[in-house]
């Protein structure tokens, strides 16, 4: 159903309990880039190759924001491991991030 | 009728347009409805009825208008609103199905969101306008979107993005209303009011003596006339209705058709021809002075000229009025049968007055009555301050006179002193005011009825003794004797009186006449035997004076013969 935009799968089955992370953002803005950006390098350095990330565009499924109760954006679902947790902002401030997504620094 | 004529007045230049609400009432105060394309900041207390009068202006949008409208509730759910306004008969699902509302409930919690950085609202952008292009949406209701504020912290970011959001509306051209709720010293709690700046409507919920009302004002509408006073509104199966306390103009049509009182001799008093069709008469007077059944003759009279009358008793049942009024001879049972004559009672203490006042309005305008009676307003200080009756009742007047109904109030003065210029205050509104007053002497009460005004005919200054028979009401002429007036039977007294000193006088006179009549004859007797002896005395004198004669004759031929005898020797 969600398309994905652009996706990186590295290895989800590894630790056993992968990270499924959804970024919803609004085209090229300024905002969603830099989310782009940061969310890619923080996976990269605490989850290598344990986490799928998928990129929505909500502006090419406007049906999706209804549904997915979207008001401020970026948002950033982390579907799994569960509780879902919701993260807004263009995740610039890593140690919310990290503390948001239950990553323990390394 | 304000609205074409601003309409009309306005034509050289395009004057803001508007978007009705439908709602009854709410039009009129903002003439035409809230500034179509534009948001509109509804504000109050909780419970003041800020959702409903939102659902209310999109129901009505799309029943009505053929203007859909999307409803985006950060509060309740949108099961649980469809289920709140399913009371007030509204189908929220129905219109869903129908693609005439879209309800969209927004779920927004701290706890579940953790701020990382810059971001916007782009999301709620995108959903709004998502749901207004697939049902083609005129008008949008955002409720409590203040809630916001408790799910976000970036307040600066918040105020951009709101700003954003409200010129993004107007760009889009759907007419909004935002919803808020009432904070400390300002409109909104996060000062909303600051950015919707179109048009502003505060509502109220007050409670005095127990008896709450509900209360609307507009506090600004930029680039329109609007009504500036806080005019009362209900809530209740229909939805909402507000009324404007009082109407702006004074500009009634009037009627110079007259229209009996059901009492000829009443009829008598005011010119020969009755009331005004279209005034309002008020009746009142002391306890048992008959305003009830004045004011059932004049049902019973209207609903003989086959015209529609309704009668609101706030004191006695309508069993009850018919079985009284058959002891006057009226009988009010075959006009109900025909459909012509209906009772509305009610305990005034049931409601607030601005729920009495719009359930007279409903009833008028469900059975088109061309007369209403109230009997009596005096119960109506039970669940009001005098001013607050006044008002109401000055509305009430207000609206039968535009309808052009007829319409009898009565009142119930408490003491025996008339108070000339009070009676609720509403004597200076009505155009025609009885008093019925009790007359009390010689260990009896009479009734005495005054016309104490009558706009525009000639009415009588008398007092009259009413009197209630079995065979209705009528007015007597009181009786002006040398001890001052008289009623009942003093007068009655009087009147036995006059009756015996008319025989005995008019026997007097026949007496006298027979005397006049013996003395006309005995002078013409003697008239007679003056003539008698005149004649003889006449006879006399004639008989002398021709005894001379003959003598003067005799002796002339006498002295010729001795002459002629004397010459011839």
């Amino acid at each position: 159903m969600i398309e994905p935009l652009q996706t990186e799968d590295t290895d989800s089955d590894a630790e056993g309990h992968p990270y499924i992370l959804h970024l919803f953002v609004t085209g090229a803005s300024l905002h969603s880039t830099r989310a782009i950006t940061n969310i890619k390098h923080i996976c990269e350095s605490y989850l290598p190759g344990n986490y799928s990330l998928e990129i929505i565009d909500v502006y090419q499924q406007k049906a999706l924001a209804e549904r997915e109760q979207l008001i401020a954006l970026p948002l950033l679902i982390r579907r799994m491991p569960l509780p879902e947790r919701r993260l807004v902002g263009d995740l610039s401030d890593t140690e919310k991030v990290l503390n948001g997504l239950g990553i323990s620094r390394l | 009728m304000s609205l074409a004529a601003s309409d009309k007045h306005n034509s050289p230049l395009k004057s803001l347009p508007k978007s009705p609400t439908g709602i009854s009432g709410l039009d009129e105060i903002t003439q035409g409805g809230l500034p179509a394309g534009r948001p509109t900041l509804i504000c109050g207390s909780a419970g003041s009825g800020k959702t409903l009068f939102s659902i209310e202006f999109l129901v009505r949008g799309a029943l009505d208008y053929n203007e859909p409208g999307i409803f985006m509730g950060f509060e309740e759910k949108s099961e649980e609103l469809a289920q709140n306004v399913t009371s007030l008969g509204i189908d929220l699902n129905q219109l869903q199905h129908d693609k005439l509302i879209k309800l969209d409930h927004v779920h927004i919690e701290r706890s579940e969101i953790e701020e990382t950085g810059e971001y916007d609202l782009d999301g709620l952008f995108i959903r709004l306008g998502y749901a207004i292009d697939s049902i083609g949406a005129k008008r949008v209701v955002l409720d409590t979107i203040e809630n916001l504020f408790a799910g976000l912290t970036n307040q600066g970011i918040l105020r951009a993005e709101l700003r954003r959001l409200f010129e993004w509306l107007k760009q889009k051209k759907v007419t909004t209303i935002i919803t808020g709720e009432k904070g400390d010293g300002t409109l909104t709690r996060h000062g909303l009011e600051e950015y919707v700046s179109d048009c502003v409507i505060l509502l109220d919920h007050r409670v005095n003596n127990q008896i709450s009302t509900r209360l609307l004002r507009i506090i600004k509408y930029r680039g329109s006339m609007h009504g500036t006073n806080e005019y009362p509104f209900l809530i209740n199966e229909k939805g909402i209705s507000v009324l404007p306390v009082t109407s702006l103009t004074l500009d009634h049509p009037v009627s110079s058709e007259r229209i009996s009182s059901g009492i000829p001799t009443l009829d008598k008093m005011l010119d020969g021809k009755g009331f005004f069709r279209g005034s309002s008469i008020l009746v009142s007077g002391t306890a048992g002075t008959g305003k009830t059944s004045i004011a059932a003759s004049f049902a019973n009279e209207s609903c003989l000229r086959n015209e529609r009358c309704i009668y609101f008793a706030f004191e006695e049942s309508p069993l009850q009025i018919i079985r009284n009024m058959h002891s006057i001879g009226l009988d009010l049972q075959k006009h109900i049968d025909k459909g012509l004559l209906k009772f509305q009672a009610s305990r005034p203490t049931l409601n607030g007055l601005e729920m009495h006042l719009v359930t007279i309005h409903n009833q008028i305008k469900e059975f088109k009555p061309s007369a209403v009676i109230v009997d009596p307003i005096t119960n109506l200080i039970t669940v009001g301050s005098v001013s607050d009756v006044k008002s109401m009742l000055m509305r009430l007047i207000d609206f039968l006179q535009a309808e052009q109904i007829t319409v009898l109030f009565t009142a119930l003065s408490l003491n025996n002193v008339v108070n000339e210029q009070t009676d609720e205050g509403v004597s200076s509104l009505v155009d025609a005011w009885l008093l019925v007053r009790d007359l009390e002497a010689n260990g009896e009460r009479n009734r005495g009825m005054y016309v104490m005004k009558s706009r525009g005919m000639k009415h009588s200054n008398q007092v009259r003794e009413f009197v209630i028979t079995d065979k209705g009401l009528s007015m007597i002429d009181v009786y002006l004797g040398p001890d001052g007036v008289l009623t009942g039977s003093a007068r009655e007294a009087q009147q036995l009186q006059e009756v015996t000193g008319t025989v005995l006088r008019e026997h007097a006179v026949s007496r006298k006449d027979r005397e006049i009549e013996r003395k006309r004859l005995v002078l013409e007797s003697k008239i007679a035997s003056l003539k008698e002896e005149f004649e003889s005395v006449q006879d006399e004198l004639n008989k002398t004076y021709i005894e001379d004669e003959l003598r003067k004759e005799v002796m002339d031929k006498n002295r010729e013969q001795m002459t002629r005898s004397r010459h011839n020797e």
